[in-house]
């Protein structure tokens, strides 16, 4: 077998076939996982949830992950946002031609690692090889389906005036990483994604309550413009506490390097929670016993004044709005 | 031993109870800095801050971007700061020349542009050279680098500004200077001493909120005691005689030149170009280029906001036809220009 992806691999030959089986077939092993045109599955009790995204991130591989550990981690994560524990998972792949089969068989290696880890079984998926300079190395489309825990109803509409709202952990690690990774600024930082399976994190909240008005997951845009968006959809104004916001040191030193606001940098990581404020001590205990939020802190809280609108407290005891978010800050980060 | 009780930077600020003060601050990091800690809310009514015209985006005349144009559509590969890109000119961008056909490379130092040169022998490459006496010094390692190297595709359109003869130009628009601590950090603090025998007061800062705070508290204090003055607050970083390595090599390669300051007008020997010895990397020698006079928006009032004569919100234009995704004026771009971190921060709202 050829080293590179050639075009004859997505033709649905003996070929693909072989690149199948050696790259996806034995990595995502499963007795759910078809050879036949769809999988065939159980219906889960209760409400599902269902959801799908693109990922088209460059560079593919970077410190803390690559596209095909972000590709599972993106959709569980909006399935966990519904309070869902995932439970299929389904992908599509584009790759390039001439894109290096090593490089796919580590990206595969990661989709499977998260997979389990995130307790959702792979279950279908499909490959198409596009020309060289057609697509840029690969492009992953994933669609997961999850089942919606009984009782939980968190919705970016739900949240009220006294709300507590909170972090899982530092905000702007992915946005930064991948701003570091492309070398554009020459600037050299110990920074690695916070890309991570959050299910664990939302079932230990469950455990707690399930009276969890809103959980978003603050990837494109970061943690500033998922408030702005909850903020408009449930009519409320949101105050921070700016001193309360993780930030890690590194991605605080690049931020003020470039004149870039940490609130406004992708996570792949992180949810942005908000609750009952006589819940939320006990929610960010239960988020720190969970692996991938050992960080989370009370970050603000929801106002009824100025509905729409982030206010910051400042650290010298003033009020400044967040700005609004802004055009596109990076092409390409997920 | 001072006789007046303790009191933090806030409190002082905040209990002044002194006649009309207008401090200007004459470095867009500040501006921004400012907006985003909320500073002003710290203040008593009768202590304005004016953000003066410290943003090198904001100061660059609509002419440049006219000239630079100009070279983009006579082939030459631009290479800039990205906030130059959505500058207006006369009748368009470098975005709108760029969606034409122009080659517009965005890059993040001088440093960066010469290696696109080297890398792209096949372009002639022209770097858009903005900026304080902060930047300078890079522009002219680049310029040197060329030049004694030999690189026949690269050249500079520099605009660059200085500050001395801007404090005279604008002593009338404030009472108390926040000088631009990076500046300074280069050029020393000998000119701050000097503006003082002229009746120029002002405090040196720096950037952090401690910093910023405690200047200002310095400003209004001084400010109280009724004679000029001048107070380095930004000790950490700006030593009296500066960085005498950099100023040497600017002055080496650059020269003074009479310089346009949007909104202000031309004000004398306040802008630096390359000497003639580097005539092969300037752009303007190297290309013959015609003299290019720019044509700003008549309505646009970036040049009353940038001398603190109106708020950014007076201008009939802002918020409303000029915002930071189509900014009218130059004081939109830029994150450091008053009327963007105005807009940004919620201006009149809070």
């Amino acid at each position: 077998m050829s080293k590179q992806v050639t075009l004859a691999m997505g033709a649905g030959g003996k070929q693909t076939a072989e690149l199948i089986d050696k790259v996806f077939a034995k990595r995502f092993e499963s007795p759910l996982l078809t050879a036949d045109d769809a999988a065939v599955l159980e219906r889960p009790a209760g409400r599902i949830a269902m959801s799908t995204d693109g990922f088209i991130v460059s560079p593919s591989f970077f410190p803390g992950g690559n596209i095909g550990k972000l590709s599972v981690c993106g959709t569980v994560n909006d399935l966990a946002c519904m309070g869902a524990r995932p439970r299929y998972l389904t992908c599509a792949f584009v790759i390039e031609e001439g894109f290096e089969l090593e490089k796919l068989e580590a990206i595969a290696d990661a989709m499977a690692t998260t997979a389990a880890e995130a307790g959702v079984t792979l279950v279908a998926g499909d490959t198409k090889v596009a020309g060289k300079g057609q697509v840029d190395g690969v492009f992953i489309t994933t669609t997961g389906v999850g089942e919606v825990v009984e009782g939980a109803t968190p919705a970016g509409a739900n949240a009220r005036p006294g709300d507590a709202i909170i972090v899982t952990g530092d905000v702007g690690r992915h946005g930064c990483t991948i701003l570091l990774a492309r070398d554009d600024f020459g600037i050299e930082a110990d920074v690695t994604s916070d890309c991570a399976p959050l299910w664990s994190s939302v079932e230990a909240m469950l455990g707690v309550s399930k009276d969890v008005h809103v959980i978003r997951d603050a990837t494109r845009g970061g943690v500033g413009t998922v408030l702005y968006e909850i903020a408009a959809q449930s009519g409320v104004g949101i105050a921070l506490d700016a001193s309360a916001i993780p930030v890690d040191p590194a991605v605080g030193g690049v931020c003020r390097m470039l004149g870039l606001e940490p609130l406004y940098l992708a996570c792949e990581g992180r949810l942005v929670v908000i609750a009952p404020a006589e819940e939320a001590d006990a929610l960010v205990e239960a988020l720190r016993s969970a692996p991938h939020s050992k960080g989370a802190a009370i970050i603000g809280h929801v106002t009824d004044e100025r509905p729409g609108w982030v206010v910051m407290n400042t650290e010298i005891g003033t009020q400044t709005l967040l700005p609004q978010p802004g055009g596109e800050l990076l092409p390409r980060i997920c | 031993m001072s006789t007046q009780p303790r009191q933090t930077a806030a409190q002082i600020l905040q209990s002044y109870d002194g006649p009309r003060l207008r401090i200007m601050e004459v470095c867009g990091t500040h501006t921004h800095e400012i907006f985003r800690l909320g500073i002003r809310k710290l203040l008593p009514p009768q202590v304005d801050l004016i953000s003066g015209p410290g943003c090198p985006v904001c100061v660059t005349p609509v002419g440049f971007i006219d000239e630079a144009i100009w070279l983009a559509e006579h082939g030459v590969t631009i290479t800039t700061f990205g906030d130059l890109v959505r500058v207006p000119g006369t009748e368009k961008n470098l975005a709108d020349a760029r969606a034409a056909g122009a080659r517009v490379q965005v890059v993040y130092s001088p440093l960066d542009a010469l290696t696109y040169a080297k890398e792209h022998e096949d372009e002639q490459v022209t770097f858009l050279s903005v900026g304080f006496e902060t930047t300078v010094p890079a522009a002219c390692l680049v310029a040197d680098e060329a030049f004694a190297e030999g690189v026949e595709n690269f050249s500079l359109l520099t605009a660059h500004k200085t500050m001395p003869n801007a404090y005279a130009a604008l002593r009338g628009s404030a009472d108390v200077f926040l000088y631009p601590g990076h500046v300074h950090a280069i050029t020393g603090t000998g000119l701050c001493e000097e503006l003082v025998e002229q009746g120029v007061s002002g405090v040196l800062a720096g950037f952090t909120a401690k910093e910023l705070v405690t200047a200002l508290a310095v400003a209004v204090r001084k400010s109280e005691e009724g004679t000029p003055f001048f107070v380095n607050a930004y000790p950490r970083v700006v030593r009296p005689e500066g960085t005498p390595a950099a100023v040497a090599l600017m002055e080496r390669v650059m020269e003074p030149v009479d310089a346009e300051w949007r909104g202000l007008g031309v004000i004398s020997q306040s802008g630096l170009r390359l000497r003639d010895e580097y005539a092969s990397v300037d752009a303007r020698k190297k290309f013959d280029m015609p003299r290019i006079e720019g044509r700003p928006n008549p309505t646009c009032r970036c040049g009353e906001v940038l001398q603190g004569h109106c708020k950014p919100s007076d201008c009939p234009l802002f918020g409303k036809v000029c915002t930071p995704q189509h900014p009218v004026g130059a004081c939109m771009v830029s994150g450091e220009g008053a009327c963007s971190a105005y807009y940004q921060y919620g201006g009149d709202q809070l």
